[in-house]
């Protein structure tokens, strides 16, 4: 099973992109564990300063902003 | 063109009359509500295409390592160009001290990003002209970079957290960005989407709160009180301006309503600067990274320096 991290530090957006990844993962009906990342310190040791990051499998995947739809189907299904 | 659109719809469809407090504060609203949200998203839009975003995991490779007055004068422009959301503030902060940039480039980094963006900038020259865009954005420059000089003075690492020196901060191996225009255009579209969902409402109050200046408060008790003759009314502007709190957008109808009424170019100029950058909301982000000495000192420094513009620019113009 795929293992999502969502990093952000509990702003809106990080729920946002949260769900966004929720639901694209349920759409593709591909369970997905999505864990939300809100220590400082662990966010910064991948390097992101622009909440919310998605880090898929230990890599990260994007930073700064609420992913579009197509990029979190993307992540989910390869 | 939005005068002519304004008109039709406030005095037209809703039958207002144009000599009427409520007519002039309508018909303010929608003229500023079209031209703002069209310039808003046209701008951010262009922007996103030429890719003229800088992220901000990129600021602090640009600025380590170089000496003061380089890495000051990056740091100023960075932040005057890259629109960061104040939820960044903290890990940008702690990047840069990860990264061994003095705490007073920090600071100045920290002063020009909510107060000056290039976003802000075109829609100054739009509402304004160029010539207020061009006082706003030098005097916020200028404000940056000593007001970050000031601040080291202090010696303000004694008031960092005492965590934030120990993380370490990894390599952001970030994507390479999708170079074709359809990956441009993508780009482009959800930055307009994620920088307009992140402030209209911002802008929306400030149309809002310039409207009613605009509409209901006499120019003559205006010329009377705000005129710019007496020396009390920039820093109660500077003072008026540190618990409200708007982006740097929002402030731009305010001003324009203020500037309209004469209100007196400092006065206005103290006020944009001190709602845009002074507020609460982001002290309390900093509160995370700094104790309330270095925040107190903050707020003072750049209450001084907004007080500072203002009668200087009162007394030139």
């Amino acid at each position: 099973m795929k293992h999502i991290k969502v990093l952000g530090s509990g702003c809106r957006n990080c729920e946002i992109t949260a769900n966004v990844i929720g639901q694209a993962a349920q759409e593709a009906g591909i369970e997905v564990e999505i864990e939300k990342v809100t220590d400082i310190a662990e966010i910064m040791a991948y390097g992101v300063m622009s909440t919310p990051g998605v880090v898929v499998d230990g890599k990260l995947v994007h930073a700064g902003g609420i992913p579009a739809p197509d990029q979190a189907r993307a992540w989910v299904r390869d | 063109m939005f005068d002519a659109f304004a008109r039709v719809l406030a005095f037209g469809v809703l039958g207002l009359n144009p000599a009427s407090r409520s007519g002039a504060a309508v018909h303010f609203f929608i003229m500023d509500v079209a031209k703002l949200f069209v310039l808003l998203v046209v701008v951010i839009y262009v922007m996103g295409l030429l890719r003229a975003l800088v992220a901000p995991e990129r600021v602090r490779e640009f600025v380590r390592g170089r000496p003061d007055w380089q890495a000051r004068g990056l740091a100023v422009s960075l932040g005057a160009v890259t629109p960061f959301c104040s939820c960044s503030s903290v890990p940008l902060f702690i990047g840069f001290v990860e990264a061994g940039i003095p705490l007073g480039i920090t600071f100045s980094f920290l002063i020009a990003s909510p107060m000056i963006n290039e976003v802000a900038a075109v829609i100054l020259v739009g509402v304004l002209g160029w010539k207020l865009a061009a006082l706003y954005v030098l005097a916020g420059l200028v404000v940056a970079w000593f007001g970050g000089m000031v601040m080291q003075r202090f010696r303000p690492e004694r008031w960092v957290e005492d965590y934030v020196w120990k993380i370490r901060v990894g390599e952001a191996a970030l994507p390479t960005p999708d170079r074709s225009f359809a990956g441009r255009h993508g780009y482009a579209l959800s930055e307009v989407r994620e920088i307009v969902g992140r402030i209209w409402k911002w802008v929306l109050i400030g149309i809002g709160v310039g409207a009613l200046f605009h509409g209901f408060v006499p120019a003559a008790w205006v010329s009377e009180h705000l005129g710019g003759d007496s020396w009390y009314t920039v820093p109660a502007a500077v003072i008026l301006g540190i618990p409200l709190y708007s982006n740097a957008t929002g402030v731009i109808p305010v001003a324009e309503a203020m500037l309209g009424k004469g209100v007196a170019v400092g006065t206005t100029l103290a006020l944009m600067m001190s709602v845009a950058a002074l507020s609460l909301p982001e002290m309390l982000i900093l509160r995370k990274v700094i104790q309330w000495q270095a925040l107190a000192l903050f707020a003072a420094v750049l209450a001084t320096a907004f007080t500072l513009v203002g009668w200087g620019f009162n007394a030139i113009v």
